[in-house]
């Protein structure tokens, strides 16, 4: 039997901003389908506040609010109407000024009106933002919101979701830009074929990791052992180097091949390179336990 | 509201926003089988030996409309929400498999009676209203209605595509019901055909509601209740335990 996730054991504290992270297919999905009760684990446990997804989902359920990644909507409705059905579900009683404050925290005020059908792909990922919120939640879960949206709504989003956050929201994020990431998630758990390779705040492990980046502009190929260390795209040889010295030795090698370099660049590590190198097994991490566990205490 | 009376609003404002493809086109067609049946036969046909052909045929045609639209809700509306994928908003939500039941059936049953309503009374300019047992009628248009309902669930979370759904429609619910004296009296048919009538859970609902109307039937108005309580019952209890499983709906 294919394994979709295996030996995943994550506690995420009550008001953390949480990054679920890792390449097409490592789980991170179905590990966020488990936790929302659309699909159920064949083993483990997960639990929300202390309230199993499966044995008690009703409690479960109440307490999360979960952005799904497809762009799915109700052709039948306008966005108020799907709010308030919404909130409906959720046992919420004359929810209108929290609806108002979301159509209007979301930019989708002059859209109340509009049908479902009528918006565009930014729009609709901003209803889904609201549909999800719409019981207030405290345990907030974003499967790659920002997928395939314009900046606008990106910014609208994250300042959003940042404020709720402060004011002790938990949020779970998984996303494909690592830059989001890394300047909203105090940690993160990386996913690789269904298990954690990487489970540290987000500052540790970028200290961890490689802290420096050399980014060089040769006028010709790199040798087999040098580029096995490189990350080469054209002409540009990217190294990660963890001081100086390392640095030096890079540039040497590069000029004892006997090629020239015609631009260099030295930046700071950031979260895609630390993501590359763990998932190419370069830096290890904190991990694993034998069953797996999500709670938002 | 609660959370199943919630799904039970959207579940009829569903069916209402579009209510000429919903409600008006049933009734319609209601009316034209009535005007082309009755016509040809009304002079050739005597039912019971004192009712006229028309007069016979209206309950026939109103618990076919009934039944016909109560499945075609639930089912319609469910596979549409499984293809559309927007049947996530609902599995997100707190609701238990009971909500889920009682919405997704309770509309459905709005709808069948009516449309089944509507039919009737387009019926009442050709044909004097008259009730030998009205609440007859009423019980089996609940419980007619409640059944194809739930059988309209259950084949809108068994099927994955429309296809399928069309399949379960006209292959089985479509035979079942012209098979089950909607045009005709079984007493008509030869001894075999009567026969093989009788093991048609949909004829029961037919006679029943038909015995409201005129006060005689094919079979005992007890009888056919107690088949169409069993085969709700059974039915219920299928599309509960499905829903609780999540068949096809939950990984």
């Amino acid at each position: 039997m294919l394994k979709a996730l295996d030996d995943v054991n994550l506690t995420i504290e009550q008001g953390e901003f949480f990054g679920l992270l890792g390449p097409n297919g490592a789980g991170k999905t179905t590990l966020i389908s488990i936790l929302a009760g659309l699909l159920r684990a064949s083993a483990g446990k997960v639990s929300v506040h202390g309230h199993d997804v499966q044995a008690d989902y009703a409690r479960a359920r109440q307490l999360l609010g979960v952005v799904p990644q497809e762009l799915v909507f109700d052709p039948f409705f306008n966005v108020r109407e799907a709010l308030r059905i919404q909130s409906g579900y959720f046992g919420c009683k004359g929810n209108d000024a929290w609806i108002d404050e979301l159509l209007h925290s979301l930019g989708l005020a002059d859209k109340a009106d509009a049908n479902m059908r009528q918006l565009s792909g930014g729009m609709k990922r901003r209803v889904l933002v609201a549909q999800a919120l719409v019981h207030k939640p405290p345990v907030i879960v974003l499967d790659e919101p920002t997928a395939g949206v314009d900046v606008e709504l990106r910014q609208t989003l994250w300042q959003f979701i940042a404020r709720l956050n402060k004011s002790g929201h938990t949020v779970l994020l998984t996303t494909h830009y690592l830059e989001e990431a890394e300047a909203l998630c105090g940690r993160v758990a990386m996913l690789k074929a269904g298990r954690v390779v990487a489970l540290e705040r987000t500052s540790d492990l970028l200290k961890a990791a490689s802290s420096h980046v050399l980014r060089l502009k040769l006028d010709g190929e790199l040798p087999a052992d040098l580029a096995s260390r490189a990350r080469v795209t054209g002409r540009i040889a990217q190294f990660s180097a963890h001081d100086a010295r390392e640095i030096e030795g890079y540039l040497s090698a590069v000029r004892e091949a006997g090629l020239q370099v015609e631009d260099v660049e030295i930046t700071k590590a950031d979260l895609e390179d630390v993501f590359l190198e763990v998932m190419a097994g370069k830096t290890s991490s904190s991990q694993a336990g034998n069953s797996w566990r999500e709670s938002a205490q | 509201m609660t959370g199943w009376k919630t799904l039970l609003y959207k579940e009829v404002l569903r069916f209402w926003k579009v209510s000429f493809q919903t409600i008006a086109a049933p009734v319609l067609t209601a009316i034209l089988y009535l005007l082309i049946f009755g016509h040809v036969l009304e002079d050739h046909v005597k039912v019971y030996d004192r009712i006229s052909y028309t007069a016979f045929l209206i309950p026939g045609l109103v618990m076919m409309s009934v039944l016909q639209n109560a499945f075609a809700n639930s089912s319609s509306s469910m596979i549409q929400s499984k293809i559309m994928g927007n049947l996530v908003f609902l599995l997100l939500t707190p609701l238990s498999h009971w909500a889920w039941f009682f919405a997704y059936v309770g509309s459905s049953l709005m709808r069948g009676l009516l449309v089944g309503g509507g039919v009737y009374l387009a019926t009442v300019f050709f044909v004097e209203p008259h009730f030998a047992a009205p609440l007859w009628v009423l019980v089996f248009a609940l419980m007619g209605a409640a059944l194809l309902g739930t059988l309209g669930l259950i084949a809108g979370l068994w099927a994955e595509k429309f296809d399928q759904l069309a399949a379960f429609q006209n292959f089985i619910i479509m035979p079942m019901t012209f098979l089950s004296g909607v045009f005709y009296s079984i007493h008509s048919l030869p001894t075999f055909w009567q026969q093989i009538s009788h093991l048609n859970p949909f004829f029961y609902m037919i006679d029943g509601f038909r015995y409201g109307f005129f006060g005689v039937s094919d079979t005992s108005p007890w009888l056919s209740l107690f088949i169409v309580g069993s085969a709700l019952l059974a039915v219920a209890g299928l599309a509960v335990h499905l829903l609780r499983i999540g068949y096809k709906i939950r990984g």
